[in-house]
């Protein structure tokens, strides 16, 4: 039972780190129909930005996160006004999208290579949180349980900042009709441009978060890629709430899996995602009609 | 017109046999017959790649799934038997392939769009990851090495001039499937998939073929390539493998028949030149790549021939 309790608690921290990434791909994907495949090469820059504020700058931990957030937020605003924003409304667009998001994984894994070497960095647990929580026999290390707060916290801000705030609305806006929103005198190339910058910045932000749990290494940003696109399609593409189910699913999947066959735990992902497909394949929570050609 | 185009054609085909033809004759090393033998293989795989992307419309991220296969079945049945097995096993590679491509295919082809892409890498990488994974039997990180063809097939030249046939009669195919009905269909399909339907085509079934047919001639190109290379590796099943032979089409011009095939060649000198003298392959890699997406977008071939008809056109008007 205990062992019951700790792998969910596990599962549960895992899917929260998936959904903080798997939200900005979800968001930008749903906002601004686009398939981000560089968005595990910004959760890599995230990690490699706080370990760099930590280890060299010696900043706070918590500080060090939000300059990892920042970083890549404005790192993906860069990219997506010098570069993307060149190809929206060419023909076969979907296609060269994927193109060159998949050039700057490239690109953006030699710059890290470059910059911080091959070699494996680890950062350590934020002071305070090195330890572990009793709970009647049951022992959580604190970390996990501050990211599951972070997690909770960062969902509900979202959905909040969504559905009842004015600049949500103009998002959502922004997801249905862009022409007529631009016609409403709103700048909708500005709104696009913010919109992947708060997307890869939580992409950041759940890179530095995993930091002190996984090493950071130049190729982190391909391995989470998978599982995050995984999560979005078990969800249902550019759907939010599909997203936070998904990643939960997953998370609780991958820990089972690690405690009882370690090495084919990444198989289950994939067979989550197969399974998915054949009975629902738009999704368990299509927002849209994928069907379609 | 017509006339042009069977120039075209002749002239393509002369121009490879003469090539090709002639490497093994002037090659001043062994290095230079790999080389060639490179640039026939991925040139296969890519214009196989571009039967779904550039007539079809369909981006697959996962071709180097069946790639591996090829390759895979080429290395352990040599391995476990014998190498009088190479040409059963290749073979068996592009059966194999068509039985997955089937069974991954219908369960791919039921989305369209940017989600095909998605699923083709989920299952691409699901076969390296088990490739990588079970040790025992693939060998996982460390690949086979040491695959030699059967026979008078061992000699490099021999097997060279084995490649160049089959590839030659693989491109042959692919052609006059583009030119037939089927491909009329496929290249419908990229345009206007609900019209094809108002006609009385099954847009689903034949995006299953063109899937099917792609694949066992990817499965072809990593079978030939394990025998040039003499050792395989999980990397081939790996999605930088797709996405280079993405890159390869798209350099060429996925707009073109041959394009890919100029593509792969262009790839592979480069790759030679300059892969040789850094370790940051990929980063040139990705910046060729977004230069052609963002500057060049039809590709070399298609470059080529839009300047020639905006010349033409532009001194037609003057005259």
């Amino acid at each position: 039972m205990l062992y019951l309790i700790e792998q969910l608690l596990n599962g549960i921290q895992l899917g929260m780190l998936l959904f903080l990434l798997a939200a900005g791909l979800t968001l930008i994907f749903g906002i601004m129909d686009l398939i981000n495949l560089a968005h595990g090469s910004l959760y890599m820059i995230g990690a490699y930005l706080a370990y760099q504020a930590v280890s060299v700058w010696h900043a706070n931990f918590w500080i060090s996160v939000l300059i990892a957030a920042l970083g890549a937020g404005i790192f993906g605003m860069f990219v997506e006004a010098t570069f993307l924003r060149r190809i929206y409304g060419r023909a076969e667009e979907g296609g060269f999208q994927i193109l060159l998001t998949y050039s700057f994984i490239l690109v953006i894994d030699d710059l890290v290579k470059l910059i911080w070497g091959t070699e494996y960095k680890s950062l350590p647990r934020p002071v305070g949180f090195g330890g572990a929580v009793n709970f009647g026999g049951l022992t959580i290390p604190s970390y996990n349980l501050a990211i599951i707060a972070i997690g909770l916290v960062i969902v509900i801000l979202a959905w909040l900042i969504l559905s009842r705030t004015r600049s949500g609305r103009v998002v959502r806006a922004a997801a249905l009709d862009r022409e007529m929103l631009g016609s409403l005198g709103i700048n909708v190339p500005l709104t696009m441009t913010l919109v992947f910058g708060i997307a890869t910045a939580m992409g950041g932000f759940a890179g530095a978060l995993a930091a002190p749990l996984r090493s950071v290494s130049p190729g982190a940003g391909i391995e989470v890629i998978i599982d995050s696109l995984i999560v979005v399609v078990i969800g249902g593409m550019g759907n939010f709430w599909g997203a936070w189910l998904g990643a939960l699913i997953l998370g609780e999947v991958n820990a089972f899996a690690v405690s009882t066959v370690p090495d084919w735990a990444s198989l289950f992902n994939y067979l989550v995602m197969v399974l998915t497909l054949i009975f629902k394949p738009e999704g368990l929570f299509a927002s849209r009609e994928i069907r379609k050609v | 017109m017509k006339y042009r185009h069977r120039i075209k054609e002749v002239g393509f085909w002369a121009l490879f046999f003469l090539v090709f033809g002639l490497i093994p004759v002037f090659a001043k090393s062994e290095y230079h017959l790999v080389l060639a033998n490179h640039i026939l293989i991925w040139g296969l795989f890519a214009m196989a790649f571009n039967m779904l992307f550039g007539v079809t419309g369909m981006l697959s991220f996962g071709q180097a799934l069946y790639y591996g296969l090829g390759a895979y079945w080429v290395g352990l049945m040599v391995k476990t038997f014998g190498d009088v097995w190479f040409l059963p096993a290749m073979g068996f590679g592009v059966l194999s392939a068509v039985l997955l491509s089937i069974l991954i295919g219908l369960l791919v082809i039921r989305v369209s769009g940017v989600y095909f892409t998605v699923l083709t890498l989920a299952f691409g990488q699901l076969a390296w990851q088990i490739t990588f994974k079970w040790y025992h039997f693939t060998g996982g990180d460390d690949g086979i090495q040491g695959i030699m063809a059967p026979g008078i097939l061992g000699n490099h030249i021999v097997y060279y001039c084995f490649t160049l046939l089959l590839v030659a009669v693989s491109i042959w195919i692919l052609r006059r499937l583009v030119n037939s009905p089927l491909g009329l269909t496929l290249r419908c399909i990229r345009q206007n998939p609900e019209r094809v339907r108002f006609l009385g085509r099954r847009v689903r079934r034949n995006q299953l073929r063109i899937y099917v047919i792609s694949s066992s001639f990817a499965a072809l190109a990593g079978g030939l390539m394990s025998g040039v290379n003499n050792s395989i590796h999980p990397d081939m099943f790996y999605w930088t493998t797709s996405g280079e032979v993405i890159l390869m089409g798209v350099i060429g011009g996925i707009g073109q028949f041959f394009g890919p095939f100029i593509g792969a060649a262009v790839i592979i000198i480069i790759q030679d030149v300059v892969g040789a003298r850094t370790e940051y392959w990929s980063l040139i890699i990705g910046l060729v790549m977004m230069t052609m997406v963002l500057l060049l977008p039809r590709g070399l071939v298609g470059e080529i021939q839009a300047f020639r008809a905006r010349f033409k056109s532009g001194a037609g008007n003057r005259g």
